[in-house]
């Protein structure tokens, strides 16, 4: 750079001045974007005109007029687009909440399952990855629907694997527990154990720290919690009532049910995101080096000790960039739902679009919503790698 | 062992093979199946799920199976898999609606476009008879699609289907859209604030947003971008949004190999005084570029897999064929063997793939390394 400012004074012409040509590049890139931007604008405004197409989010107050069978938010036909489109977010975050969890623990025991010094289960390991990997995700959603809604019995003759629990072409139905005015306070307590366990962990930290004592915080957490929470059942009178669902008419009364196309949704997003987990958490493992486990073993920690101490902070540092983005990608997978029938955001946005014509509105809303949860699941896994990060390094 | 050799007088050194419990089948067996109580336990589990899986399995793939019949009524009796549905549907499955006659003509054309696919695999073709293999093999693919000349009927892009629709949808995604990454990533890496923000701004958009709003876009949107007159066909717009969507990605990976160059490279290609684009082309993107391509096959398989997703916006790629096949009511208890005919074709592919992406891996790091 400082080589050409003393070019331009000995004659070079302006146009090959480096500066000037890099303010011109952009320039004409901007003046190329905004074209572009006001080219698209005024065609579309054109067209909108032509269709009598209104612009702008007042529909979203109007009636929806349609139902959702799928429904953790209460919501009527009745209701506002608005109410519907929160219902159907609801849904996304809810199965890629769960997704994500399941996901996580399976592919941590298939990825370790394909290190393992036993032949036959690493091969297992292997085919698995192989097969999942190598196959659409909407194939796969498509063979777990028709599964579910095709080879397993109807309602009456449904599947009873354990007391209270049905399987059937209808999905899934569990008990769940009776909430009452006991167990709220069985909670309370369960908040307290939380909170005494952490002050617990800080004295524990701070003790070892000065002078040298260990300290079983992690059993010390699970028994404060334990306790403080049968405490507070006990407290609230012991109630125990489950809601267990049994078998009524052509479906289930009581218990919680998962409808078909949840669980197909589930579980295929579940098993296709936990085979890419797999291949991240062996990644992770092989990347740090067997001398940290000799090493750790010659200063005498136990082998729960150098799992915990030495092998899983190392490992976790290269585990967690890469276990972000698939995150993000079962989030976004979460969208095939539309092809199965489960109520997602996009399911229900694309009824909306389809019945007020208000495609452009209804694609940003999309969009926004999906930039904005994808932003925030990012600056989460940020934080948390900033905390398993190398003190000191900069990324 | 040493011992005296009785003509030579020589001491003779000769092997001797370790004893039969340290190597052969035996040792193989215990020490990678039954080294420890736990490890015992395992393999017993697994061994009993393989003996619980397999026999049965094989006997529905093969055994019981039915291969013959024009109908759903030959698979009334059977206890295994119907792969008449295979016999009868797969026309159907791998071609969708093109006229059926015709249908000669995508299979062929499909067949081209793969061995012109493979055949750019190999490193050892790389070079101008490629080229010139790709500039005959594309027309001749185009005019078998299209028809129109040779007593060829026409057939409209609204009419192509199945595997050849999936191949082309993936194929031209990937090698369109690959331009358009590396420039992206040449623009996110550049020095100049606007280009590098725009070219951010780009790829982080459609990273953050699933494939299916793109889709959306591209169906619903494009539409009403376009002046008053101008139309464009349902395929070509769903390949537009498969182009933008895979290029974000791609730009991704290929800034990956930019930011794995050697500083030195680019301050020794400054110093011979070579211009920006000189540095970029002749430098900077071969040496780049090397170094990612298991990682942009990987995204190849991804795109591969992703184009599944028009079935979304009513293309009759393969996935949707095979699945229309067994919508029929009579047929629809054999879905299986739709989905898993389907699973086949998809998992040669991305297989064979992945398979190839290592087999580069393998190839070029040896190049690299001295």
């Amino acid at each position: 750079m400082s080589v050409r400012t003393t070019d331009r004074t000995s004659g070079v012409p302006w146009y090959n001045d480096e500066k000037t040509r890099g303010v011109l590049y952009q320039v004409a890139l901007l003046a190329l974007v905004l074209f572009a931007g006001w080219w698209l604008v005024t065609n579309t405004l054109v067209n909108l005109e032509r269709r009598q197409i209104s612009t702008g989010f007042s529909f979203l107050w109007r009636e929806a007029g349609f139902a959702i069978a799928e429904q953790r938010i209460h919501f009527e036909p009745t209701d506002s687009y608005a109410r519907a489109l929160a219902v159907g977010l609801f849904n996304t975050l809810e199965v890629s909440a769960i997704g994500i969890v399941l996901a996580t623990l399976l592919g941590t025991v298939v990825g370790v399952a394909r290190l393992s010094s036993n032949w036959l289960v690493a091969r297992f390991a292997t085919a698995y990855v192989e097969v999942v990997r190598n196959i659409p995700l909407l194939l796969q959603l498509f063979f777990w629907y028709a599964f579910i809604t095709q080879s397993l019995p109807s309602v009456r003759e449904a599947l009873h694997p354990v007391p209270g629990v049905y399987l059937s072409n209808r999905g899934l139905a569990v008990p769940v527990p009776e909430f009452n005015q006991g167990q709220a306070i069985a909670l309370i307590g369960a908040a307290i154990g939380v909170v005494v366990s952490i002050l617990v962990a800080r004295w524990a930290r701070r003790r070892q720290d000065a002078t040298g004592q260990p300290f079983p915080t992690i059993l010390a957490t699970l028994g404060l919690v334990v306790v403080f929470t049968l405490v507070g059942w006990l407290a609230g009178g012991a109630h125990s009532a489950l809601s267990i669902p049994h078998k009524e008419g052509f479906g289930f009364t009581g218990g919680a049910e998962l409808s078909p196309e949840f669980a197909a949704l589930l579980i295929g997003l579940t098993v296709y995101t936990a085979a890419f987990i797999a291949e991240i958490v062996r990644g992770g493992v092989l990347a740090v080096a067997y001398g940290q486990t000799e090493a750790a073993m010659a200063l005498g920690l136990r082998p729960a000790q150098v799992m915990r101490l030495i092998l899983l902070p190392q490992s976790l540092r290269v585990i967690v960039p890469p276990m972000t983005s698939q995150y993000l990608n079962l989030f976004k997978n979460s969208t095939l739902a539309i092809a199965i029938g489960f109520r997602d955001f996009v399911s229900v946005d694309d009824t909306v679009m389809n019945q007020t014509g208000q495609a452009i509105e209804c694609i940003a809303l999309i969009m926004a919503v999906y930039l904005t949860v994808s932003l925030l699941i990012s600056l989460f896994m940020n934080w948390y790698n900033t905390k398993v990060a190398l003190r000191g390094s900069t990324r | 062992m040493t011992y005296i050799d009785q003509t030579t007088e020589e001491p003779v050194v000769r092997a001797v093979s370790p004893p039969s419990s340290q190597i052969g089948p035996v040792a193989w067996v215990r020490k990678n199946l039954f080294s420890s109580i736990p490890n015992t336990l395992l393999t017993l589990v697994a061994l009993f799920l393989l003996w619980k899986l397999i026999p049965p399995l094989l006997d529905w793939l093969l055994f019981s199976a039915t291969f013959s019949g024009s109908g759903p009524e030959a698979c009334k009796a059977t206890t295994g898999a119907c792969w008449t549905l295979v016999g009868v549907k797969h026309r159907f499955m791998l071609f969708g609606f093109y006229t059926y006659e015709e249908q000669w003509r995508p299979a062929i054309a499909t067949i081209v476009l793969l061995a012109l696919i493979c055949g750019s695999g190999y490193p050892r073709f790389w070079g101008k008879p490629l080229a010139l293999a790709w500039l005959i093999g594309l027309p001749l693919f185009c005019v078998l699609m299209w028809g129109g000349v040779l007593g060829m009927p026409m057939v409209e892009t609204d009419k192509w289907g199945g595997l050849p629709l999936t191949v082309v949808l993936a194929a031209v995604g990937i090698v369109v859209s690959f331009p358009f990454g590396v420039v992206l990533a040449l623009g996110r890496r550049s020095t100049l604030p606007a280009i590098r923000t725009v070219s951010t701004l780009y790829i982080e958009l459609i990273r953050g947003v699933p494939l299916i709003s793109v889709l959306f876009m591209a169906s619903v949107m494009f539409p009403l971008f376009l002046p008053e007159g101008v139309t464009i066909n349902k395929l070509l717009r769903a390949q537009v949004g498969i182009i933008l969507f895979t290029a974000a990605y791609q730009a991704e990976t290929v800034r990956g190999g930019l930011q794995a160059l050697p500083k030195g490279q680019y301050e020794a290609a400054d110093a011979l005084g070579l211009s920006y684009w000189q540095k970029t082309l002749l430098i900077v993107l071969p040496q780049s570029l090397k170094l990612v391509i298991p990682s942009l096959v990987n995204q190849f398989i991804s795109t591969f897999k992703d184009t599944s997703l028009v079935l979304i916006i009513g293309l009759y790629d393969f996935l949707t064929t095979s699945r229309t096949a067994v919508a029929d009511p009579a047929w629809q208890p054999f879905y299986v063997e739709a989905y898993a005919f389907a699973a086949i074709v998809y998992f040669a592919f991305c297989f064979s793939m992945s398979r190839y992406s290592q087999f580069l891996e393998r190839r070029l790091g040896a190049q690299g390394r001295r």
